[in-house]
């Protein structure tokens, strides 16, 4: 979706939806606060790293404190006795604020389906974004985040 | 090979029930009572060197029809004289094993892990709480007698 053309450059004015510009703004400006648990972790550290350049995508600053996050990154398996932690750190984090799930194990749980492992973060929290895989590759992970970029864009903003 | 099994069957020929070196790994089974006495003589004893408690862990043959139902296994390793040794002994849900923690304090987390997975109970241990799992846990998961879709989670869905 288009928010601003051309014309901005040269002058003049631009007329636009409010909605519309603050998704701009905000799917440009994803704080991620990446809860690593797991060997997804080493993909993500690969995704987050100069190479694949996630600052394309304004995603490029992790913050390791919830409360200047936007996005909440679970990589890695959930266990049960960790649970509580998760969903104290989502509740922390303030509005608006996003949940991607990231490779199979906070997906479903994965193969871990054990008296351990919580059967996928989406029994606890809301998700927006699942990225499937074991773990999954750089390109999955730009890829689940352009469509995390194009939800924020999209929805209802609150302001 | 040192034949230490051998050695050990001559030393205590009353309390080492049955020995073997399938694969080379030279193994004695020993009676329950005494593995405190045992384990302290082959720490001590000049042949044997048995410093280090590599492992200590449990076997669950219920399935195999075992009696008794399991087996606890104590693998010893001498850093100076580079040899290793395997001990077991055989325990039913109600008996409980003598503790290892004075002669190697490691004993204390390897007990409280075999407690936790397995229930086995081990006389003489100073704090015998879970140690992977959470309080709220009920069970021991590894007895092959656990159902295997049964959970306990502390937030969301039970169940």
């Amino acid at each position: 979706m288009e928010v601003m053309d051309d014309r901005f450059v040269s002058g003049g004015f631009q007329t636009s939806k409010l909605d519309a510009v603050l998704g701009w703004a905000r799917k440009f400006s994803i704080f991620q606060y990446p809860f690593v648990t797991a060997c997804c972790g080493m993909e993500y550290m690969s995704t987050a790293c100069s190479h694949y350049d996630v600052d394309r995508f304004g995603a490029g600053l992790p913050r390791f404190s919830p409360r200047q996050s936007d996005v909440l990154f679970v990589v890695g398996t959930i266990s049960h006795k960790l649970a509580p932690v998760l969903k104290q750190i989502y509740d922390q984090m303030a509005d608006p604020k996003w949940v991607v799930a990231f490779g199979v194990c906070t997906c479903t749980g994965g193969f871990y389906d054990n008296y351990a492992t919580v059967q996928g973060i989406d029994t606890l929290l809301p998700v927006d974004v699942y990225i499937p895989g074991c773990p999954p590759r750089p390109e999955n992970v730009i890829d689940g985040l352009i469509k995390l970029q194009e939800k924020i864009q999209n929805q209802k903003q609150e302001v | 090979m040192n034949d230490l099994h051998l050695t050990l069957q001559a030393q205590f020929p009353d309390d080492v029930l049955e020995v073997h070196n399938h694969f080379g790994d030279e193994t004695a089974v020993v009676r329950r009572e005494k593995i405190q006495e045992i384990a302290a003589w082959i720490k001590k004893n000049e042949l044997f060197d048995l410093n280090v408690l590599i492992d200590l862990t449990a076997v669950d043959g219920s399935e195999l029809k075992w009696k008794p139902r399991f087996e606890v296994v104590y693998h010893f390793y001498s850093v100076r004289k580079n040899h290793r040794l395997r001990l077991k002994v055989r325990a039913d849900e109600k008996d409980s094993v003598p503790t290892l923690t004075g002669l190697w304090p490691i004993a204390n987390w390897f007990e409280r892990e075999v407690w936790d997975m397995f229930g086995i109970r081990f006389e003489g241990h100073p704090d015998l709480r879970r140690i992977l799992l959470y309080p709220e846990f009920t069970g021991h998961p590894l007895r092959k007698d656990y159902p295997v879709n049964k959970r306990h989670p502390l937030i969301g869905p039970k169940n």
